[in-house]
């Protein structure tokens, strides 16, 4: 399986290198991979949220989902997550298909968004409980004590949800996210509400259950470095369709840019501009925006 | 089976903490039934005193209104607890739990029961000591009637909350506008024949009906008719399973339409 992460026909697969993937084979037992999307399309009335997009995501890697508003990051989450019925195509997590057999992989898996909240009047040790009991927790209340351990939560724990300032809660959420130890993590902006010094803290207590768990996640996000620093693999969407892939440093040289950052915004005006073309070569004769937009020599 | 029931446990858990978090709410689940057995109870003893003609019917109505307030808080202590989840923006890290759908209208039949013998006993028992009206005095009529009942509103509630599920918070004020559709209809204070001959079978065709003309048998000619509660429980069973599937198809709907990742506040 030498091309680990796949997408759209009309888009070369990017060179990986082999060192740098994870082993996916266990003697002579192919491991599946964790995260499966494959052809995924979702079209809301005559607009398409998500055209096209394929890719695996080995066990054990963070990838990185990037784009910017209405780029289809979280509708490509949601279709993976199950809470989404695609227009075409399929998204599998742990080999099984999330429209017909998410029942048998939801115990294994998890999400934080920032879509959804908790209960507000509930405390956070009520709210933990009753997500640990869901997801069938041997000792929930063990967990929920490692929970607030590692994520600093022992002096809110029985405070109410909805007196939690907006950091506060994003933690919980993440606690949430981690009750029942999954093995695939979906992360829809998990530092988007936090500031600065305690986002990197998340980074951190991320990695470290990562590594420990030997997870895999999906994330997605706006902030460049935290991606740079978690991701070993990104995903760059734009109108609902994937523009890029790669490594971080790879996409960073490939670009000629600096940072992901400047990649970013380099192929978001590239899709900006391509998309004016086309709506101009369908709508008025003659002649293309880029071609308008182009420095007279 | 186990896990099953551990999940519903962990459901009805959850809405024991937010009753819990707030004894207004408490409060709130006996005070509109308190408020309309005072209103009703008055004309009661206003008809009973006064000697009229209709002092013989007014334990009707009484009893009409204490068992419509059983459908009616059954239903809303349903789908109430639904809402909750959508107020609360907790519906996806719902249904990306492995808690099943059967699972979470399990929980909210319980929760739903729970919320309505809080609503309905202290009212009851003012009923007794106040206007020395024993709906108790039905005996054991008046645990088919309560059986019925509540799982009309059940049926009823499933169908709301598919609706909510698909189209929004748009779709919540049903949550307080169906039932009152069906007060003329299933025959609460007046009997059947009273309808117009066209809309009887319309009246016939809604379980609570069954109930009220149960209740006026028992009131008026202490006789019970158990034909109707087992037409009623049998009209009963189809509704919830109706009520059930109407359900999954709106939830299976919302996962087309992506309301459910977006829905609340």
């Amino acid at each position: 399986m030498n091309s680990i992460v796949r997408f759209g026909a009309d888009i070369d697969p990017p060179p990986v290198p082999a060192e740098a993937l994870p082993p996916l084979d266990i003697g002579e037992v192919e491991v599946a991979p964790a995260i499966q999307a494959d052809f995924l399309c979702k079209k809301y009335g005559s607009q398409w949220a998500v055209d096209d997009v394929s890719f695996v995501v080995p066990s054990g890697w963070t990838v990185g989902l990037l784009g910017g508003n209405g780029a289809g990051k979280t509708t490509t989450i949601a279709m993976i997550m199950g809470l989404v019925v695609p227009t075409a195509g399929r998204a599998l997590v742990l080999g099984h298909d999330m429209m017909r057999e998410r029942h048998k992989v939801l115990r294994r898996m998890n999400f934080e968004s920032p879509y959804v909240a908790l209960p507000s009047r509930l405390t956070v040790r009520e709210n933990l409980t009753v997500f640990g009991r869901l997801y069938g927790v041997a000792n929930v209340k063990a967990r929920i004590e490692q929970l607030a351990h590692e994520f600093e939560l022992e002096e809110i724990l029985d405070r109410a949800n909805g007196r939690l300032s907006a950091g506060q809660k994003t933690r919980v959420l993440i606690a949430k996210a981690l009750i029942n130890s999954p093995e695939v993590l979906l992360l829809d902006e998990p530092t988007a509400s936090l500031d600065p010094d305690r986002a990197e803290w998340v980074r951190s207590r991320l990695e470290i259950y990562r590594r420990e768990r030997g997870a895999t996640i999906l994330m997605s996000s706006h902030n460049m470095p935290e991606v740079e620093r978690l991701c070993d693999f990104i995903i760059i969407m734009s109108f609902g369709r994937v523009v890029a892939m790669g490594q971080p440093r790879e996409l960073i040289e490939r670009y000629q840019s600096e940072n992901l950052d400047e990649v970013f915004i380099h192929l978001a005006r590239a899709e900006q501009l391509e998309r004016a073309d086309e709506f101009a070569r369908e709508t008025i004769a003659g002649g293309s925006a880029v071609e308008r937009a182009a420095p007279k020599s | 089976m186990l896990d099953s029931v551990g999940r519903i446990a962990a459901m009805t858990a959850r809405y024991c903490y937010l009753l819990r978090s707030s004894w207004l709410r408490v409060l709130e689940l006996a005070y509109w039934p308190t408020m309309q057995m005072l209103v009703w109870g008055f004309l009661y003893t206003f008809l009973y005193d006064s000697g009229s003609k209709l002092a013989s019917t007014a334990g009707l109505l009484l009893g009409g209104v204490l068992l419509w307030d059983v459908m009616f808080r059954g239903q809303l202590g349903f789908t109430f607890t639904f809402l909750e989840e959508i107020w609360s923006r907790n519906i996806a890290n719902l249904m990306m739990s492995p808690l099943t759908p059967a699972e979470l209208a399990a929980s909210l039949m319980l929760v739903s029961f729970v919320r309505l013998v809080i609503g309905t006993i202290p009212v009851t028992l003012l009923a007794l000591f106040l206007f020395a009206f024993n709906i108790y005095a039905l005996g054991f009529p008046l645990f088919g009637f309560f059986l019925n009942l509540v799982l009309t509103s059940w049926a009823v509630g499933l169908v709301i909350c598919g609706l909510v599920m698909r189209h929004g918070l748009g779709a919540e004020s049903l949550a307080w506008s169906v039932m009152i559709l069906l007060l003329p209809l299933c025959c609460v204070y007046y009997p059947v024949w009273v309808l117009p001959a066209w809309l009887q079978p319309v009246a016939w065709s809604l379980a609570p009906t069954y109930v009220f003309e149960g209740m006026r048998e028992v009131l008026l000619h202490n006789t019970f008719r158990a034909d109707l509660m087992i037409e009623c429980l049998g009209l009963n069973l189809v509704y919830l399973a109706g009520g059930f599937a109407t359900f999954l198809l709106l939830l299976r709907s919302a996962r087309y339409s992506g309301t459910l990742l977006t829905m609340g506040e």
